[in-house]
């Protein structure tokens, strides 16, 4: 079996759920080793391994938080010739394909990016053109880099798991990886909600909402999910940037999208069009997010998100 | 100070995006323009232009004859000059060729900063200026939603998930902005009448140093195997909100769906 080298991201010192989907891929191509970029709890490598982990390789260095991508990207590099995966997989965020980017440069590998889907030989699905078309590209050269969309694929534990060390391993930066300094970080305060890629469901306001968007969030919560916003409610400044939807906001497939008060203009489309299930609700019966929603309700959406949440509470009394 | 502004030329978003029969996009059955998000690395420059001393602001594409438009419009909006990488061999490059190409390209023309917009429009994988830097050996400065420049340095200022953060990088540099760096200018009658006569230089692999053998379709690191498209979603059922009967429809959806 071929190895494939997975770099696991954590949130809050436990994988994230996109990395339990990149490990439940990688087993259909090979056996997983996963690199992690900070320390790894005996917990947390306990979770790796009941999804099929067979090693689990802990590199630390300060540089990686003083510094943007390029640190991250050169221990990556060295990983790999370390270990000789025949795939790397990694998650499509900003940062993820940003490493997965350079990485393919130092190694000479291909590059696909966004992937929804991965074959047995490593041959990768991906939605483009908004959504509009599939394609199916497979590497050809020796390793394959493959970035995969979160909320691909349902994580998988497997049967019958033992423990799994970790494994420190020390890496080497060059002065070219500490070019871009991080002079300040200023962390996001908290929503209590699910990070945006990773909900299961999004429930997003656009223009519509008028800027209140207390029915959008009573919803999102009563679904566990999170909330989303389109540019037009972000530039209204109804919403912080860091909730846009879209083709310069974030990209999001939950399975399900609730898109209220929004249009639907093309660049809206761009980041929820590959939603698995789409509910729209919308006071214009001719808006364009119509031709995409799996049911659409015209009406006013403070009415009718305002009813559902209050159906959704009498179910649970 | 040198800056070139590296721009895409691409297929019109709002209309028809279609593949041809060796999977490639489809660039003659669709209207091209400069790819929208360009127009914030060309409003970016102009304004460092504008603000400083003695900036030149080249403008910079890869792509087939057609591309020249997507320079042109960088020229209207007040670019000096342009640059456009043509070479037939060029057909099909995937982003691990167009950034050999590109990195050649910039070190030809000679630049102290390079600007890119944070993603194309239509292969929108949003890594081209990250993978330009690591080709270069420069820092990479990207996603700027605020971009400074001053004494050998520049500032940025990102937002990612979890924070924001604050970058700052020597020069020369890699940037690219986002959509929220400032809004893009109109080209002005002036602009378009000047345009006209502003250079533009055209070169092949060979004015690059680089072999044809090692760029385009054939020598792609990633094939495309398939292109699909996406079966009509065909839309759903439609309802009109009468006394409830909206929520109704979305709380039996969700039932159903075991959304709730
Ligand atoms: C370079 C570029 C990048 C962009 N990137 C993004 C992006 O990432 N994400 C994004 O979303 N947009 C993006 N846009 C903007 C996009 O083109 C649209 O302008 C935007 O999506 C519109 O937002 P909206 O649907 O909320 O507003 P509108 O288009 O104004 O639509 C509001 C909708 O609300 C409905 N409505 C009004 N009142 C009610 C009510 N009481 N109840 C129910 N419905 C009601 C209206 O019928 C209308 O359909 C981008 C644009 C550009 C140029
Ligand atoms: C639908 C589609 C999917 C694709 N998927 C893949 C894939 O998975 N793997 C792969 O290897 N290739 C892929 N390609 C090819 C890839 O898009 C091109 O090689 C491309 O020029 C670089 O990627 P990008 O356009 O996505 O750039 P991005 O990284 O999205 O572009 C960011 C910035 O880079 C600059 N830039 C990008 N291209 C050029 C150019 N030609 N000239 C000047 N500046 C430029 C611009 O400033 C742009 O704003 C795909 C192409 C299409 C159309």
């Amino acid at each position: 079996m071929p190895t494939v080298l997975v770099l696991a991201t954590f949130a809050d010192a436990v994988p994230s759920r996109a990395t339990l989907e990149l490990l439940t891929l990688a087993r259909r191509v090979g056996d997983p080793v996963v690199v992690v970029l900070e320390e790894v709890s005996e917990a947390a490598a306990a979770v790796l391994a009941a999804h099929g982990v067979t090693r689990v390789l802990s590199v630390q260095d300060p540089a990686f938080d003083a510094y943007l991508v390029a640190p991250k990207s050169e221990a990556l590099t060295q990983v790999v010739d370390a270990v000789g995966p025949a795939l790397v997989l990694l998650t499509s965020s900003v940062e993820g394909k940003e490493v997965a980017g350079r990485l393919a440069v130092r190694l000479g590998a291909s590059l696909v990016t966004d992937a929804v889907d991965l074959d047995a030989d490593g041959t990768a699905t991906k939605s483009v053109f908004a959504g509009g078309w599939t394609t199916r590209a497979r590497g050809g050269r020796d390793v394959g880099v493959v970035t995969v969309k979160p909320n691909s694929v349902t994580p998988e534990p497997v049967e019958g798991w033992s423990p799994v060390a970790v494994e420190p391993v020390a890496v080497t930066l060059s002065d070219a990886a500490r070019g871009a300094r991080i002079t300040a970080r200023d962390p996001r305060a908290g929503s209590g909600r699910p990070g945006l890629t990773e909900a299961t469901v999004v429930v997003s306001g656009g223009r519509g909402t008028g800027g209140d968007f207390a029915e959008v969030e009573a919803l999102a919560d009563a679904l566990g999910g999170a909330v989303g916003a389109s540019r037009a409610a972000v530039d209204a400044g109804w919403y912080p940037h860091a909730y846009q939807v879209g083709q310069t906001g974030t990209t999001v497939s939950p399975q399900l999208y609730v898109a209220a008060g929004i249009s639907g203009a093309i660049q809206h489309r761009a980041g929820m069009q590959t939603s698995k299930a789409v509910v729209a609700i919308n006071s214009d019966g001719e808006a364009p997010i119509f031709a995409l929603a799996d049911l659409g309700v015209v009406g006013d959406l403070h009415e009718v998100l305002d009813a559902v949440v209050a159906g959704l509470k009498a179910d649970q009394a | 100070m040198k800056i070139v502004v590296c721009v895409k030329h691409v297929p019109d978003a709002s209309a028809d995006r279609v593949f041809a029969d060796d999977l490639t996009v489809d660039r003659e059955g669709t209207d091209g323009l400069l790819s929208e998000l360009d127009e914030y690395a060309v409003e970016q420059a102009l304004r460092l232009a504008e603000a400083g001393d003695d900036v030149e602001v080249v403008v910079l594409t890869v792509g087939p004859d057609d591309a020249t438009a997507a320079i042109k419009r960088a020229l209207q909006m007040g670019v000096g000059s342009g640059v456009h990488v043509l070479d037939d061999a060029l057909h099909g490059t995937d982003v691990l060729g167009t950034s050999t190409v590109l990195a050649a390209a910039v070190t030809k023309a000679g630049a102290d900063l390079v600007v890119c917009g944070m993603s194309s429009t239509d292969g929108a994988m949003g890594v081209l200026p990250a993978m330009l830097a690591e080709r270069l050996g420069w820092p990479g400065a990207t996603y700027a939603g605020r971009l400074e420049v001053a004494d050998g340095h520049a500032t940025i200022v990102r937002e990612d998930d979890t924070a924001r953060l604050t970058v700052e990088v020597d020069l020369p540099a890699v940037v690219s902005v986002t959509d929220q760096s400032g809004e893009a200018r109109y080209p002005s009658m002036k602009g378009i009448l000047a345009a006209k006569k502003k250079p533009v230089q055209t070169w092949d692999l060979d004015d690059l140093g680089l072999d044809p053998a090692d760029v385009g379709l054939g020598a792609a690191w990633a094939h495309v195997v398939g292109a699909e498209p996406r079966p009509d979603r065909g839309a759903g059922q439609v309802v009109e909100d009468r006394d409830g009967s909206g929520a109704g429809a979305v709380l039996e959806f969700l039932a159903a769906g075991r959304y709730a």
